[in-house]
């Protein structure tokens, strides 16, 4: 199983750190990582493999949800069926 | 292999375009509750629902954290009360109301439909007892919906529930005037309703399904009308497909909520309504897709084939993302419940002539307009007949939902609030259909209906 993180926001010291923390806190393993930094925006892409999480993953969701909204951040961690459903037939 | 162009364009519909379920109803079948002793009857219902019903608001939490995608309204759709009424050997049927509400906050469910008759070409005496009692049941609960079928395209329009409905929205109004009429927000009169709408207020839950099923309804049209906008220079031929396109995906995404709802709920699925429904809310208007494919206001001359082909090609892109599609499913117009129908009434382009020119292309009818107070019954009535004759020609489901605003006239405005909204008092055509409606009567089933 696989979930997709999305993280947005002005750039800062930490922000990856930050997030592959909460993963690597709750069992989720990061198998890829795409990012890149526009004007000052930090923009990154995470696919991870929750099958050996240690959490609910809604509960998962709403802890890095929070974590972004207290630094200014807008990060979404979203089960990879959702994209895969709208964008494949 | 995902693609990032894929996750970014999914994130911004979500977080830019207001997409989202617009709702999750679990469709209860009734049928087993049926007691002659209405005390009983009540406790069945009530333990049935409850029994049922207890984990969809905690499910459907679950499922908005794990796909990031919010689901706006969780509700609850009943078998027609109406058909447990006519077995109850006492005449209360606003008992069966009070249970529902008391059903619905237990669970904590945003609406429960199914406060319904359904009279296309005659009465039962529980179908009476129920539509005589609707005013009632809307002002003295909050949750409950109710709708009445009182035509089709097999049988025909029954002229004599006509003749009733308009007298109960009228009443319904004056009883919950002090609330804005709002009672008359929860009653819908249909022809050619179909008995797997997840949408309220016309939500029950047909005798034909299941015992107990999960209906979706997708919304989306933020998401529509900005694919629209960035592609400026298309024909109307690539206008539709870029709207079936989007419709796919946005219905592809119901389909899946709907799937994981089912296997959670351990409940049956039944179908996904593809919908493009609005909301007060800025971005969510399905007034302003109307508009950005070149109309200068919505109402105008050209809105007509605009919604026609709007409608059309929702369903194309939508029946294929879906195993098994219902309800609805089309693009809904209801004036207060879209920030671009608002504006096109207040300033007057939009009539309620034209909105009714417009239900005859889209999924329902005449919805959430408020009219003046001082609006006879007959003329509510006659409101109704015109849209019903609409559904029955056309063999598709056509519905009045109107609001008296008791004691405002053209102008001032109501004002519901949440996703209900708000907006102006439009003009209605005075004439009279007294002796018309006072007939009463069965226009008979149309020639439509002899297919076999």
């Amino acid at each position: 199983m696989k979930a997709v993180i999305t993280v947005v926001g002005k750039d800062c010291v930490g922000i990856l750190a930050g997030v592959s923390g909460c993963c690597a806190e709750y069992g989720i393993n990061i198998t890829e990582v795409s990012q890149s930094v526009l004007q000052e925006m930090f923009c990154m892409i995470m696919i991870c493999d929750i099958s050996k999480m240690t959490v609910d993953f809604s509960q998962f969701s709403e802890t890095v949800n929070q974590y972004g909204k207290d630094r200014g951040l807008c990060i979404h961690a979203i089960h990879e069926d959702l994209f895969n459903s709208m964008h494949r037939i | 292999m995902l693609e990032t162009k894929d996750i970014l364009e999914t994130i911004r519909m979500i977080e830019d375009e207001n997409l989202d379920i617009r709702t999750v109803t679990m469709g209860i079948s009734l049928l087993d509750c049926i007691d002659p002793d209405i005390d009983k009857a009540c406790q069945k219902v009530y333990e049935k629902i409850v029994r049922l019903a207890s984990r969809l608001v905690p499910v459907c939490q679950q499922i908005e954290m794990e796909y990031g995608i919010p689901i706006i309204n969780k509700r609850i759709s009943v078998t027609p009360i109406a058909l447990l009424c006519g077995a109850c050997k006492t005449n209360d049927p606003v008992r069966f109301a009070v249970t529902l509400e008391k059903a619905a906050q237990e669970v904590g469910v945003n609406f429960i439909g199914g406060y319904s008759a359904l009279v296309p070409k005659g009465f039962t005496k529980g179908d009476l007892r129920l539509i005589e009692s609707i005013p009632e049941a809307l002002a003295c609960t909050e949750h409950i919906c109710s709708s009445v079928n009182i035509g089709s395209t097999k049988a025909g329009i029954n002229m004599d529930a006509v003749n009733m409905m308009g007298q109960a929205i009228k009443r319904v109004a004056e009883l919950t005037k002090d609330d804005n009429c709002i009672g008359a927000a929860k009653l819908v009169v249909f022809c050619n309703a179909p008995e797997d709408n997840p949408f309220m207020a016309g939500a029950f839950h047909g005798v034909g399904e299941a015992d107990a099923v999960i209906n979706v309804g997708v919304s989306g049209p933020g998401v529509v009308r900005s694919a629209l906008a960035k592609s400026k220079d298309l024909d109307l031929t690539g206008v539709s497909e870029l709207i079936k396109r989007t419709a796919f995906k946005i219905t592809r995404m119901g389909q899946l909520v709907a799937r994981e709802a089912s296997k959670r709920l351990q409940v049956p699925f039944g179908i996904v309504d593809l919908s493009l429904a609005p909301t007060p809310a800025v971005g969510d208007s399905v007034a302003h897709i109307l508009e950005e494919i070149g109309l200068s206001q919505c109402g105008c001359a050209g809105t007509t084939a605009a919604l026609a082909m709007l409608n059309d090609a929702v369903k194309k892109g939508g029946v294929m993302a879906s195993s098994r599609v219902g309800g609805l499913s089309g693009a809904f117009i209801p004036v207060t419940e879209d920030a671009g129908m608002i504006d096109a009434a207040r300033s007057g382009c939009l009539t309620i002539e034209k909105l009714e020119a417009m239900t005859a292309v889209c999924s329902v009818g005449l919805d959430m307009i408020n009219i003046p107070g001082d609006t006879p019954p007959e003329v509510i009535s006659a409101i109704i007949a015109d849209e019903a004759a609409i559904g029955m020609i056309n063999s598709k489901t056509t519905a009045v939902r109107v609001i008296p605003a008791i004691g405002k006239t053209v102008g001032e405005e109501l004002s519901f609030g949440g996703l209900l909204g708000s907006g102006p008092v439009m003009r209605v055509n005075t004439g009279s259909p007294a002796k018309m409606i006072a007939r009463g009567g069965q226009i008979p089933a149309p020639i439509q209906s002899l297919k076999n």
